[in-house]
């Protein structure tokens, strides 16, 4: 029987492998991709949760969520479509104009 | 028959989760990402969540992935740029690489120590809200607030996404 249990080790999983791409990744697209791994993650923890719990909670804020990630996404990617026009890479070691 | 589609779809996503992080090209982090998201919504399935399953795949795999699509053969870089990152596998790399690999590692040992420790749950119970009809009186009463919150922030990132993708015109 699956439990509870089962799917936040899951989710940890996912998540974990989401935070391993954006800290080793060198690749702005793929660390975009990362982020919504982790999202993705938490949101299995909200239906999960919602679920055990009986209550439609759960299920709102994934569409909460998934809103948030589309914007991330919109914004994130226009960053780096300009980004990319200055600099003509999309490795996050060649942006150090900001660096002290 | 539920415990083997979720350890089939588990099994999917994070299999497809991996190869994300460890593909040299781009567009296939993207579709195996795709992938990663259609074992997710059968989980959601599993989990009596029909709705959210539907808007996983419409949403996330529809729409998202493919402006990640676009922008990945927009841009047309699709390997790591240098020399260096062809040659070494990230895991190998001095300094600041190995110290986030690291991080992760220890973020994973203390998720998985934290869920060790907690009590053992049981099956779920018989109370389960599967209708849209639950889901959209909610979020039309209780949480009515955040959906035109929600709004705002949709404009806000378009306005935000066409002021930071123009071409100046002055050059």
């Amino acid at each position: 029987m699956v439990a509870l249990n089962q799917y936040l080790v899951l989710s940890a999983i996912l998540f974990s492998i989401g935070a391993a791409g954006v800290f080793l990744r060198r690749n702005l697209i793929t660390i975009l991709l990362s982020i919504e791994i982790m999202l993705n993650a938490v949101n299995l923890t909200f239906v999960a949760f919602g679920r055990a719990l009986g209550s439609a909670d759960g299920q709102i804020i994934v569409f909460f969520v998934m809103t948030v990630a589309a914007a991330e996404a919109a914004v994130g990617l226009a960053i780096v479509i300009g980004l990319f026009r200055h600099r003509e890479s999309l490795n996050p070691d060649s942006f150090t104009s900001l660096r002290w | 028959m539920n415990e083997t589609a979720f350890y089939l779809f588990a099994a999917i996503a994070i299999g497809a989760s991996l190869l994300v992080i460890a593909q040299r090209n781009p567009i296939y982090s993207v579709l195996l990402l795709i992938a990663s998201f259609g074992a997710l919504s059968g989980l959601y399935v599993l989990l009596d969540a029909p709705f959210v399953a539907v808007i996983q795949i419409i949403v996330y795999a529809g729409a998202i992935m493919v402006l990640f699509l676009f922008v990945v053969m927009l841009l047309n870089a699709p390997h790591e740029d240098t020399e260096y990152d062809e040659r070494v596998h990230p895991l190998l790399r001095p300094g600041p690489m190995r110290f986030g690999a690291a991080l992760a590692l220890g973020l994973a040992a203390e998720l998985g120590w934290a869920l060790v420790r907690g009590a053992e749950t049981g099956p779920f119970a018989d109370a389960k809200v599967d209708s849209v009809r639950a889901i959209g009186r909610s979020l039309f009463t209780d949480y009515a607030f955040p959906f035109e919150v929600t709004s705002i922030l949709i404009l806000v990132a378009m306005v935000g996404a066409v002021v930071l993708a123009r071409r100046e015109e002055h050059r």
